[in-house]
């Protein structure tokens, strides 16, 4: 294991890596073997016995069982043997241990949410003990797609279904930070659905879930505004820093009239931004497509209002 | 084909051939001769891997560097989209047996033609409406749900789903078609003498393609409708808001899709056995086990399907299963790459360009098939699950292997089909090129994968920026060698050397009993079988009575001295236009 990892694998930041790149590795050498030895077999029969005259009459060869046998018996067993390896790695990514850290994951287009068990939420990072078993129960959101969860330093992937909770655990053992992606096809924002995972000592960590509890109704419109923002994960299609995305960007959008697909010109006043929230597909701007966006009509009325004070506040002078 | 057809009949006293008999465009459109049909559906696959070749192309751009861009996030997705649901369903699905099973199948076993010639018409005018649809699916717009169409996603992405997998219902009619065909020709058709074991073996891969072809085809037919009526009526099947099961559409998606990648391979495997047999001169290595392990590899290929969702949440007993099962289904394809590479051995290796061929289909898909021996093993599976490491292992099997044999096979019966040679120069040189573009643009690819990057992304984290770079280049050289071939294929329909009856000195019944080009009827009198399809040393006819005339590659020699009087087809009374 090195931190940098090794031609074929990344960095091996997880208690099951070790057993899966020693697997990998078994299954590539014997690999190797065979194929360098068919590839030189091929070559030198080329060689040996090129054509030297158009009436070569080569005499005929007889088959040999026993040549026969021992290249079905041969990889049989091999196969058998890494069969039997990796069904049992297979048993231990798929069983958690008992004493497992819970963290509730939530992924949708385009993004991920997690819920800590006291309650601190985060978006499109997620936050780890390290040495410490994990575990992340997910679901795609209502109405969502299928996504899947792979953090190729940990060597695990689990897709995340709608209406349904599947489960994935790994036990980081170097604290950093390292990729979280989607690998199941999400549609336009697919590859931009990126997370962090950071893996940080266990004092270190309680520490921050502690002071991450946030209380909600303490906040101010547009602070809780921009939480939602973060939290629904907003910003995965919308910039508040006037670059294009998915979709338009939030800087200077109140207030400015819009150039509807219809052929109706609007302006973005509140009324307007509270519909798009609610019923994104009702009032779609030209160059932009209707169906990406989901409704949003499940946050409750303070929620839809801070995001709406928090786009004002996003106005440029 | 009509051009070669109309250089062919400017040669003064030409004999009747297939290309100068009945060459109007009605009788081409109308023709039951399999030969005009399998050409048919040459220029159709053609225009199709072209097309499709280029949205590639258009891919390996969009990703040569994380800041260079040349269309959005949605084109993007579009054009894989599109890459893959032509290459698949309308390209490689078909590709072998339609065209070089259509043209060579009844020639290798002796009969005039298939045993219903009006279905096997049927069939390319069924495939022409399902390419067809998917133009008018690519019109009405913007499919974007991957050749898989997984569910819940392709449920909310409109009408666009729906003509697309009716275009897909309907062209799987036609690879029903010609399964039917070829089983019921190969029990029912095959000259005197040519029993089971003396079957070519490109025949037994077609064989076990075609019970694959019409068991397997329609699942993913009443698939696509069931995704169609789900989404016309709004009952749930599939899709968790109506209350359905994304799951259920993988099980049936992959239960086609997975013996669809045998409809592929095995008449791959048929080719390269051809090759390797003539280029060696030397008899099949373990024929009986070749043969029998491609109708092994068509039966337990349906019994393999959910290695393909490892990471799905499909219970891990089924997991464990289907892994082992797919490991077994790995010995089969072993033992043939063994049994070729022994082929060779105390052979006389001759190196011409469909040769060529056959060495790198064995270097890739020995290279493929190992590959899916890593992605097999359950748990590195989910490591490398969804990632380019999956992609390169397909390109590795699907283009390495089946397209490698199509062009091995084209090269090899381009002077049957056409009369003419091209150049063998012109033909290496590409080989070459494709061989080394191959390499370059998808072994950086299996280890991107294997790095953790995920497939069907349309923008990179920096660190994979190298080998992204690495990979397009492969595709251009790749790109080029397959337009080379383009090239001189055009080059030659009309400036080739004519073609010899049997330049390769094959022993198969299509170089020895039929002319240069082939008689409308194939033979001039039914052919007796007397030995086995790779029995050189009992096949002195190929030999030209030891002058070495017939074993040239054409260049040079008269070919009125190749044709062994039996089979020149001098019909009388059929004299050729002046």
């Amino acid at each position: 294991m090195n931190d940098s990892g090794s031609f074929w694998l990344p960095e091996a930041a997880s208690t099951v890596a070790a057993e899966i790149d020693g697997l990998f590795y078994f299954v590539y050498w014997a690999s190797a073997i065979i194929f360098v030895g068919v590839v030189a077999a091929m070559v030198y029969f080329a060689y040996k016995y090129r054509r030297r005259d158009p009436n070569d009459r080569p005499e005929l060869v007889e088959e040999s069982r026993l040549l026969e046998i021992s290249w079905i018996v041969i990889p049989t067993i091999l196969v058998l043997l890494v069969f039997t390896w990796g069904f049992q790695a297979y048993i231990t990514l798929g069983t958690a241990p008992p004493n497992a850290y819970e963290i509730q994951g939530e992924a949708y287009s385009y993004g991920w949410s997690f819920v800590y068990p006291n309650g601190a939420e985060t978006t499109d990072e997620l936050n780890v003990p390290a040495d410490r078993p994990v575990k992340i129960n997910l679901s795609s959101r209502e109405g969502d797609v299928i996504h899947s969860f792979f953090v190729p330093q940990f060597r695990v992937k689990q897709d995340v279904l709608p209406n349904r909770y599947s489960a994935v655990w790994f036990e980081a053992n170097q604290t950093g930070t390292f990729e979280l992606f989607c690998t199941e096809y999400c549609g336009t924002g697919h590859s931009a659905m990126i997370g962090d995972v950071n893996v940080m000592p266990q004092d270190e960590f309680d520490e921050w879930v502690d002071g991450a509890v946030l209380d909600e109704d303490a906040m101010s419109l547009a602070e809780l505004g921009e939480l939602q923002f973060q939290r629904n994960g907003c910003q995965g299609c919308h910039s508040i820093d006037g670059s294009d995305g998915v979709g338009p960007t939030m800087q200077g959008l109140h207030g400015r009239d819009r150039d509807l697909q219809d052929g109706r010109t609007v302006e973005a006043d509140e009324n307007y931004l509270r519909q798009m929230i609610v019923e994104p597909t009702s009032q779609v701007v030209e160059g932009y497509r209707a169906g990406i966006m989901p409704s949003f009509a499940h946050l409750d009325e303070r929620q839809v209002t801070a995001l709406v004070e928090y786009i004002k506040s996003l106005d440029d002078e | 084909m009509e051009a070669a057809a109309r250089a062919a009949s400017d040669k003064h006293s030409e004999p009747k051939t297939y290309l100068n008999h009945e060459t109007s465009v009605w009788e081409w459109l109308t023709t039951k001769d399999h030969k005009k049909i399998g050409i048919m559906y040459l220029v159709s696959l053609a225009v199709v891997f072209l097309v499709a070749g280029l949205l590639a192309m258009a891919v390996r751009l969009e990703l040569m560097s994380p800041d260079f861009s040349i269309m959005s996030a949605d084109q993007y997705n579009q054009t894989f989209t599109l890459h893959g649901i032509m290459m698949v369903f309308l390209f490689i699905v078909p590709s072998i047996p339609a065209i070089l099973g259509n043209f060579v199948l009844p020639l290798q076993i002796g009969a005039k033609d298939v045993a219903f010639p009006r279905l096997n018409l049927a069939s390319w005018y069924v495939y022409m409406a399902g390419g067809i649809m998917t133009v008018a699916a690519l019109l009405i717009g913007q499919l974007d749900t991957g050749w898989t169409f997984y569910t819940p996603y392709s449920s909310q992405q409109g009408s666009a789903v729906i003509f697309m997998t009716a275009a897909i219902f309907v062209s799987g009619f036609a690879s029903i078609f010609t399964g039917l065909n070829f089983i019921v020709t190969i029990h029912k058709m095959r000259a005197p003498g040519m029993t089971w074991n003396r079957l070519p073996l490109f025949i037994w891969g077609l064989y076990a393609t075609s019970i694959v072809q019409v068991l397997a085809t329609p699942v993913i037919g009443i698939t696509m409708i069931l995704l169609i009526l789900e989404q016309t009526l709004q009952i749930g099947i599939f899709d968790p808001a109506l209350g359905g099961d994304p799951i259920l559409f993988q099980h049936f998606f992959w239960f086609y899709s997975h013996p669809a990648v045998y409809i592929m391979i095995l008449p791959a495997f048929g080719i390269i056995s051809e090759l390797i047999a003539t280029f060696s001169r030397q008899r099949i290595f373990g024929y009986r086990a070749i043969a029998l392990s491609s109708v092994a590899i068509a039966m337990l290929g349906f019994l393999v399907w959910g290695h393909h969702m490892f990471v799905s949440g499909q219970s891990a007993i089924s997991s464990i299963v289907f892994s082992l099962i797919t490991y077994l289904i790995g010995i089969p394809s072993g033992i043939k790459i063994f049994n070729w590479v022994a082929t060779m051995y105390k052979g006389s290796v001759w190196l011409q360009t469909p040769m060529l061929y056959a060495l790198s289909f064995l270097f890739l898909f020995t290279i493929g098939g190992l590959t899916g021996i890593m992605v097999g093993v359950l748990a590195v599976d989910v490591h490398l699950h969804d990632t380019y490491f999956v992609v390169g292992h397909f390109h590795y099997v699907m283009m390495g292997g089946s397209v490698m044999a199509l062009l091995g096979g084209m090269h090899y019966w381009w002077p049957k089909i056409t009369g003419r040679m091209y150049s063998e120069m012109l033909g290496k040189i590409a080989a070459g090129l494709i061989f080394i573009g191959f390499n370059v643009t998808f072994f950086t690819q299996l280890v991107l994968g294997s790095q953790g990057m995920p497939r069907r992304y349309y923008e990179y984290v920096d660190r994979f920026a190298g080998l992204h770079q690495l990979s397009t280049i492969g595709s251009f050289i790749l790109a080029a060698g397959l337009f080379l071939v383009l090239g001189y294929a055009l080059h030659s329909l009309f400036y080739g050397k004519r073609a010899p009856q049997n330049p390769w000195a094959a022993a198969t019944l299509e170089w020895t009993n039929v002319a240069a080009v082939p008689d409308p009827h194939n033979f001039t009198s039914t052919p007796l079988v007397t030995r086995g399809p790779y029995d050189f040393h009992k096949a002195d006819e190929i030999f030209g009575g030891g002058d070495g005339q017939a074993s040239g590659d054409g260049a040079g020699i008269d070919e009125d001295l190749l044709s062994p009087p039996e089979a020149a087809p001098a019909a009388p009374g059929d004299e050729p236009k002046q």
